[in-house]
């Protein structure tokens, strides 16, 4: 075999507490698309930083076709040819299309020259752009888009891709597999960071698994098998939640003609929202990031107030009711932002659990707080949903976030509500826990309790949901029944490819 | 009361005078939280400016010298703000605060023996012809260089900001300092540099206060200003041309205040003297209705461990 383009050996770094990444050794060849696999704090994003230069190696070396590579910084790693687009956007909201790119160039030309360059490789990839937008305007497609711009603008060798498509609608998927395609087959390396294996099998020519900061094996993904890589990634064998049959009862929540305004400059308005939950039906809302979920959470948690007749329980308008009148009633949330939203970072758990619980579980009592009672609250939380914590007392920082958002779910499924929204319910935890929490979620609603399920993960919609709708821009799609719906027909519900067009090979 | 005392050639001539101080020192901070850094020790590091302007120019007798050492007071200052927030992560509220009160003291202390004394003045430029010119030319040609320099950085940080690389580095440190740090820009590098010259302005701004506009030295003389210039860089939506169009504002109502006191009109003294700053103000939310945002990063801390 010829020498690859980029060999690890043995690499390591340890933080304080946990060593991220030990001795992990692989290549990567020239014109290969290789993919990393593993769960959430496995150590793929500490591994790829220390390939971009921003995390230096405890110890083990790099080789750059055979040359010794040591990027002190990501200047130098992409002068060498490596690019990166990240997981969570290194974007800045406020700025243009052309002065984010600008930005993540060495010398970048005039900005009249570059908006030309920008349109021209963003059209010859089939990713239109107009590079004077403000990116905060911009769909999370569109702001992919950008990162992928701007790194194609500097003709990388290797191109590393961290999860990029947890905010795609399907359309979306099949152009960007599309771009990368060409890209390989112009000689460029990928580098393709997912946990989502059908991807990896359809498009990734070789796959290293990591678990636990360890290379636990390799595979070629076309021939093996799902279910033999997820097993490889978590280290067990993976159990799938169960879903009984269930009869739905009469409507619990009822939402009729919603129109919100957009609350900040960058958020999305509500367009005339029509929404039914029947008793003991979970109704699944997908939708790419950014098209109304948060605003569809405020509305029905009581965050954001809306005319009386607009949200009604049981029948009952609660429209003008705010999120602690609306526990009361039964309704219960869980929004999406773990630190900061669900849950206070600072505060213990046992706190937390106050937040949220004192209403139902009668933790207050004429304006005094019985911490007693809440602790046993928490402690039962943790319990019931297998939070790996030493105790309620932690900061609510300190947990990772699987095993936070195990327990923001757990406090509100244990609040045994009428109706619970939850937002992203399984955003960025294992699969392991993922699927306990979905089952906890399929439990609630065999119990008689409507659940709203707002998500971008489709395979979890597809498995939990008994009716499916979608947002799109601020609008959402007639529900329909979620057994048959094809992936076509989900991404069509989703809005499509938002203009966005295959490469012109 | 007698208003015909009023002579609107030199009170456009003296407004601009009154004006110069606030606008160098908003410019200073529209940098700094242009940067993501909100420096609330504006008022200390101009009255330390002030002093230190003041007594070099005594000493030394050149009032030239007297601005360079206001500046380097002023980013001296402002080192001390950057390394309690920028290196060791101290809230930069708090700091700010308490670089005001530390300044306003430690001014005092400098300033104990030149009470009273006069500084060598600072000659206005004369360009023959243009200078003697009715009406345009005391308005336009008859100051002092540093209300020119005051202009012309204003002019300067605007085209920086807008379209050179540093002021499109400097924006996105602002806006997103972990991305910014993601793609290899060093944030307290550029945040320590966007403070220094953030300090520097304010001393200058000091300066001008004590060597032209007043000219002495008296305890806390810079009244307040270096507020007005933090709500100014705020309400004039980060925009260097606005918070020129907001100090001239605050500075026209201030002389017009002056003279309307002098000429005897029937307001009580109080009214007159809050009215600078309350309808700057005024003006500046009306105008700041359209929502500008501000710096997404503003006066969030940057830990790069994380």
């Amino acid at each position: 075999m010829s020498v690859p383009l980029l060999s690890l050996q043995g690499l390591t770094k340890a933080y304080p507490g946990v060593v991220a990444n030990d001795t992990v050794s692989f290549d990567i060849g020239e014109g290969e698309v290789h993919a990393l696999l593993g769960e959430n704090g496995a150590g793929k994003s500490t591994l790829v930083k220390m390939i971009y230069g921003l995390v230096k190696p405890d110890s083990g070396k790099m080789l750059l076709r055979g040359q010794p590579y040591e990027p002190a910084e990501p200047r130098q790693a992409r002068a060498d040819g490596i690019a990166m687009v990240f997981q969570h956007f290194s974007l800045f909201d406020a700025l243009n299309v052309a002065e984010n790119i600008a930005l993540g160039m060495e010398n970048p030309p005039e900005m009249r020259d570059l908006a030309a360059r920008i349109r021209e490789v963003s059209e010859t990839y089939g990713l239109p752009l107009d590079p004077y937008r403000t990116v905060g305007d911009l769909s999370a497609g569109e702001r992919q888009r950008v990162e992928i711009i701007r790194c194609l603008l500097q003709d990388p060798k290797l191109l590393i891709m961290d999860e990029p498509t947890s905010v795609l609608t399907p359309q979306e998927v099949e152009i960007l597999f599309k771009t990368l395609q060409k890209l390989q087959s112009e000689g460029t390396s990928i580098l393709y960071i997912s946990h989502k294996l059908e991807e990896i099998r359809t498009l990734c020519d070789h796959a290293t698994i990591l678990r636990l900061g360890k290379n636990v094996g390799e595979c070629t993904p076309s021939e093996t098998s799902a279910r033999d890589m997820a097993e490889l990634m978590v280290g067990s064998s993976l159990q799938t939640p169960q879903r009984g049959a269930r009869d739905f009862g009469e409507v619990a929540m009822d939402i009729t003609g919603l129109s919100v305004p957009a609350p900040s400059a960058f958020g999305t308005a509500l367009k005339n929202v029509h929404l039914t939950v029947r008793k003991g039906e979970i109704l699944g809302i997908g939708g790419v990031a950014g098209n109304g979920q948060d605003e569809l959470l405020g509305v029905l948690s009581g965050e954001t107030l809306t005319e009386a007749d607009a949200v009604k329980l049981h029948g009952q308008p609660i429209g003008k009711l705010g999120p602690t009148a609306r526990r009361k009633l039964g309704v219960l949330a869980a929004p999406e932002e773990r630190l900061g939203h669900a849950a206070a970072p600072d505060m213990s758990l046992t706190e937390n659990a106050m937040l949220t619980g004192s209403v139902r579980e009668g933790l207050e009592k004429n304006g005094f707080l019985d911490w007693g009672k809440t602790k046993e609250f928490a402690e039962r939380i943790i319990k019931a949903f297998d939070v790996r914590t030493p105790g309620p007392g932690n900061a609510a920082r300190s947990l990772s976030g699987g095993n936070l958002q195990k327990f923001v779910i757990g406090r509100e499924v244990l609040q045994d509500p009428d109706v619970l929204v939850v937002n992203q319910p399984t955003w960025g935890v294992d699969a392991a826990a993922a699927a306990a929490i979905r089952q906890s979620l399929l439990d609630l609603a065999a119990k008689g309790a409507a659940v709203i399920c707002i998500s971008q993960d489709l395979d979890e919609l597809m498995e939990i949901s008994d009716s499916f709708a979608a947002l799109n821009e601020g609008r959402l799609s007639a529900p329909r029944e979620a057994a048959g719906l094809t992936v076509d027909e989900i991404g069509l519900m989703m809005g499509g490819a938002h203009g966005m067009e295959v490469a012109h090979v | 009361m007698d208003l015909s005392a009023i002579n609107p050639v030199l009170l456009i001539a003296s407004l601009m005078v009154a004006a110069t101080p606030l606008l160098l020192a908003a410019i200073g901070e529209l940098v700094v939280e242009k940067a993501g850094v909100l420096n609330l020790g504006v008022e200390g590091m101009m009255i330390v400016g002030a002093i230190a302007g003041f007594a070099t120019a005594v000493e030394s007798g050149s009032p030239f010298l007297g601005f360079i050492a206001a500046a380097i007071a002023g980013a001296a200052l402002s080192i001390l703000f950057a390394i309690l927030t920028q290196f060791a992560q101290a809230n930069q509220v708090a700091s700010g605060l308490s670089l005001t009160l530390f300044g306003l003291g430690l001014s005092a202390l400098m300033g104990q023996s030149y009470v009273g004394v006069k500084p060598p003045r600072m000659g206005d430029i004369h360009i023959p012809g243009l200078s003697d010119l009715p009406v345009i030319g005391p308005i336009l040609f008859g100051h002092d260089i540093i209300l020119y320099f005051g202009i012309i950085l204003t002019a300067a940080v605007w085209w920086m900001l807008k379209y050179s690389r540093i002021g499109l580095v400097l924006r996105a440190v602002g806006e997103n300092h972990d991305a910014a740090h993601a793609l290899g820009y060093k944030v307290l590098k550029i945040r320590l540099a966007a403070i220094m010259f953030g300090g520097a302005c304010a001393g200058l701004g000091g300066a001008y206060i004590s060597l032209i506009r007043v000219p002495q030295w008296t305890e806390g003389m810079t009244a307040g200003i270096g507020w007005i210039a933090l709500a100014l860089v705020v309400f004039a939506s980060w925009k260097p041309w606005r918070a020129l169009l907001g100090a001239y504002l605050f500075g026209g109502v201030t002389v017009v205040q002056l003279n309307l006191q002098a000429a005897g009109v029937a307001i009580p003294v109080e009214y007159l003297a809050m009215s600078p700053y309350l309808i700057t103000i005024l003006v500046l939310v009306i105008l700041s209705a359209d929502k500008s945002s501000a710096p997404a990063a503003l006066g969030r801390n940057f830990h790069a461990s994380r």
